[in-house]
């Protein structure tokens, strides 16, 4: 009988949870059908049937969360419909015994044999202790080395039959941990606790996955910082005659686009990779990864964390197309509609501040790109130009840039290209 | 020490036993005369004298029941059932008696004695004639059961089996008689229910008895040798009582484990140590416990189909690099 079970809908998701079933037990079920919405760490997806046939048993209720692989629905022939919903997993699967008592159960036979041990041979075994990882396949060894670690075991990848975790694969992900300064303390830190004036609230999915990624990348990836005052006169100029051709080509009644100062910088920083392709890589452990597309990710602020959309191909779009896909995508990822592919992949980031009134600021960069640009506000300040005291619009941008990948003369080489481009925005969209 | 056979690690140790104690006496059929048709009883008749090597009449279930009266009453007799197939005609005796009358009758005999007799298949003897069924007797609770494979053990095992007060199930294998190894001189007792480690390792255990303990060394010296992996052997020496920390201690070391049996895999001897070490050790396992034994099937005559269905060195290597494998220790 087909089994359907939680995606891999991204690549950081290592857990599901079915919102919604948008088919109930009994129904019949066509390939291709939507099945369940399934809400990952960074999105809400759909979830097609790969079968054909009838619904026969919904495994993992809406709202709950399961691991990736999990059985969360049955399709069948409809033999077994009306079953209705519960757990499909075997109570021996879902709650692993605890260690037994190492001693085994019988006593050797003692000085005067012949006479039966009175005890009954049984093994003692103590509840569930695994909690979320009980479903996770793992040897008892992986297991026992995992729980004195204080490891996770759905964050291990198994290479064992059938992809059991084994305990070469513990060991590996253990000893990441340790190699660590301060291994996982800001996803799961249990220094911290709360007071009676203190109220405790749960890490939803995404601050969870932005907490591990911000600290991975914070533990692992060496940054340095560049700073630099442009000169935003021509670039807020540039911005208004634009936005003002844009009214004027929009007929009565109709609604003008507009470009933000934001995507001029993405269209800079988009061309600037383009003239220097030794920054639009990846470093990857034993080699650099060059890419040869220019895809820059915006950083977004959630009511409840951070996401990067990613815009792709940026270097061959118009402002235009660059304003319409960011708010596009910011729009859709507001509301937990982004495809997995839609936030994946970025070969930079830009992050801006500025409508805030941060004068500057340095980011955190999301690996494996090789740096982010953190954008402050464009504001008028008092600039000696020619020998002469005059107002013009300025605007400091940061770039956070991944050592290992970049040196500081490359990433400089890089700002001043960005800077001439932002100063002189014409060719920039030349 | 000398190096000598198995067999004859058995006739010494019958000879030194019957010198050393005069209630020991020996009884079976063509023991005395004939000398045994596995010549383990060889010459004894001529230096000990029919009252103390008896022939008896091709009947199991009536000789050992006179064996079982005779330990009642203060004797140790040392039975030869020709091969452990002809024990079952004295299941009864064996199992409601010799088993049972200590603890039924309150303790008030003891039943001080060994039946001899060899199991195991190879020698083309035929469905009937090869059985490997000492887990019938390891099942029984009052019997001891004890499964030598060496010479040493055979020699230390047959002398510490005679002085127990119960009676002991002492289990040869017709494959082990002519095999020869080192045997300590003089007095030479091993205590009943204490397992061997015939070759310490760090990556897997190997647990057998008997024949196939033989095998299982044989093949961790030569995976030592050809690929360095290090595996360390476990002899049970004895089913019964089982020495289970041995076993343990080795898992836990090794957190991988492969049984080599002659037996059948269902319900089999290997099926009790598998228990053994998933309710001992189960937070050291990296890996499922594997078994190796006798295709599920009366043993065939023919050579080429016997030597498929028992368990050999081929197949546990492989089973071997199975469990290796699922830990990703070669990789």
């Amino acid at each position: 009988m087909p089994e359907v079970f939680m995606p891999r809908l991204s690549d950081t998701m290592q857990e599901g949870t079915v919102s919604t079933w948008t088919k109930k037990v009994g129904d019949r079920v066509d390939k291709g059908d939507i099945l369940a919405e399934i809400e990952t760490d960074k999105a809400t997806m759909e979830l097609e049937a790969y079968d054909a046939g009838v619904l026969e048993r919904i495994v993992v209720e809406a709202g709950k969360t399961v691991p990736i692989g999990e059985i969360i629905a049955v399709i069948g022939d409809g033999s077994g419909a009306g079953k209705g919903t519960g757990t499909g997993v075997p109570a021996g699967e879902a709650t692993p015994a605890a260690p037994a008592a190492d001693t085994p159960p019988e006593p050797p036979v003692s000085a005067a044999p012949g006479i039966p041990t009175a005890q009954p041979v049984a093994a003692a075994t103590a509840g569930p202790t695994a909690g979320n990882t009980a479903a996770v396949k793992a040897s008892p060894l992986a297991r026992a080395i995992a729980r004195d670690a204080g490891l996770d075991l759905s964050t291990v990848r198994g290479s064992g039959p059938g992809g059991r975790i084994v305990r070469a694969d513990v060991e590996a992900a253990v000893a990441g941990l340790r190699s660590a300064p301060t291994p996982a303390s800001a996803v799961s830190s249990s220094a911290v606790r709360s007071g009676p004036d203190d109220e405790e609230l749960p890490l939803n999915k995404v601050r969870r996955i932005t907490a591990r990624r911000l600290v991975e990348s914070k533990q692992q990836v060496p940054h340095f910082y560049l700073t630099r005052t442009i000169d935003a006169e021509e670039l807020v100029q540039a911005r208004a005659q634009i936005n003002a051709g844009l009214a004027a080509i929009t007929p009565n009644g109709g609604t003008a686009s507009k470009v933000s100062v934001n995507d001029l910088v993405v269209k800079a920083v988009a061309s600037a990779l383009r003239a220097h392709p030794e920054v639009n890589v990846s470093f990857a452990g034993d080699k650099l990864i060059k890419h040869n597309r220019v895809h820059v990710g915006i950083a977004v602020s959630l009511d409840d964390g951070l996401i990067v959309p990613v815009i792709r191909d940026t270097d061959t779009l118009t402002v235009t197309q660059i304003s319409a896909a960011s708010t596009d995508l910011a729009t859709r990822a507001r509301a937990g509609k982004l495809k997995p592919d839609e936030f994946t992949g970025g070969t930079f980031s830009v992050t801006n501040l500025g409508m805030f009134g941060v004068d500057e600021f340095s980011a955190i960069i999301n690996p494996p790109e090789p740096a982010i640009l953190a954008v402050g506000r464009a504001k008028q300040e008092a600039v000696v130009r020619d020998g002469q005291i005059v107002a013009r619009h300025t605007m400091r941008v940061t770039l956070s840039v991944d050592h290992r990948a970049v040196d500081g003369a490359g990433g400089a080489r890089f700002l001043a290209t960005l800077a001439s481009l932002l100063e002189n925005p014409f060719a920039a969209l030349a | 020490m000398a190096v000598i056979t198995y067999r004859q690690a058995l006739n010494e140790t019958l000879r030194s036993e019957l010198l050393r104690d005069p209630d020991v006496f020996l009884m079976g059929e063509e023991i005395g005369i004939f000398e045994g048709s596995y010549k383990i009883t060889a010459g004894l008749l001529k230096e000990f004298g029919p009252e103390r090597v008896r022939d008896t009449p091709i009947a199991e279930e009536g000789f050992v029941g006179a064996a079982i009266g005779a330990a009642m009453l203060g004797l140790r007799p040392v039975v030869e059932i020709m091969t452990i197939n002809f024990s079952i005609v004295a299941l009864d005796q064996i199992v409601n008696h010799a088993a049972k009358i200590h603890t039924m009758f309150g303790g008030q005999s003891k039943v001080p004695m060994v039946i001899r007799t060899p199991g195991g298949g190879g020698q083309q003897l035929a469905a009937t004639h090869s059985q490997n069924i000492e887990v019938w007797y390891a099942h029984v609770p009052g019997l001891k059961v004890v499964v030598p494979s060496t010479p040493a053990d055979a020699k230390g095992l047959l002398a510490a089996s005679i002085r127990d007060d119960d009676p002991v199930m002492f289990i040869e294998h017709l494959a082990l008689y002519n095999t020869k190894g080192e045997v300590p001189e003089g007095d030479y007792v091993i205590p009943i229910g204490k397992a061997a480690v015939t070759k310490e390792g760090t990556d897997i255990t190997i647990v057998s008895y008997s024949r196939m303990a033989a095998v299982a060394l044989d093949v961790a010296k030569r995976l030592e040798e050809d690929e360095g992996v290090s595996a360390e052997v476990v002899d049970l020496r004895s089913l019964r009582p089982l020495d289970r920390e041995t076993i343990l201690a080795s898992v836990r070391k090794t957190s991988k484990a492969v049984i080599l049996e002659e037996d059948w895999l269902s319900y089999g001897v290997g099926a009790e140590i598998a228990a053994t070490i998933q309710e001992g050790a189960f937070d050291y396992l990296d890996a499922p416990v594997r078994r190796v034994a006798a295709a599920e099937i009366p043993l065939p005559y023919s050579k080429p189909l016997e030597l498929a269905a028992l368990p050999d060195a081929t197949a546990l290597v492989k089973v071997i690099h199975e469990t290796l494998d699922a830990t990703r220790f070669r990789s």
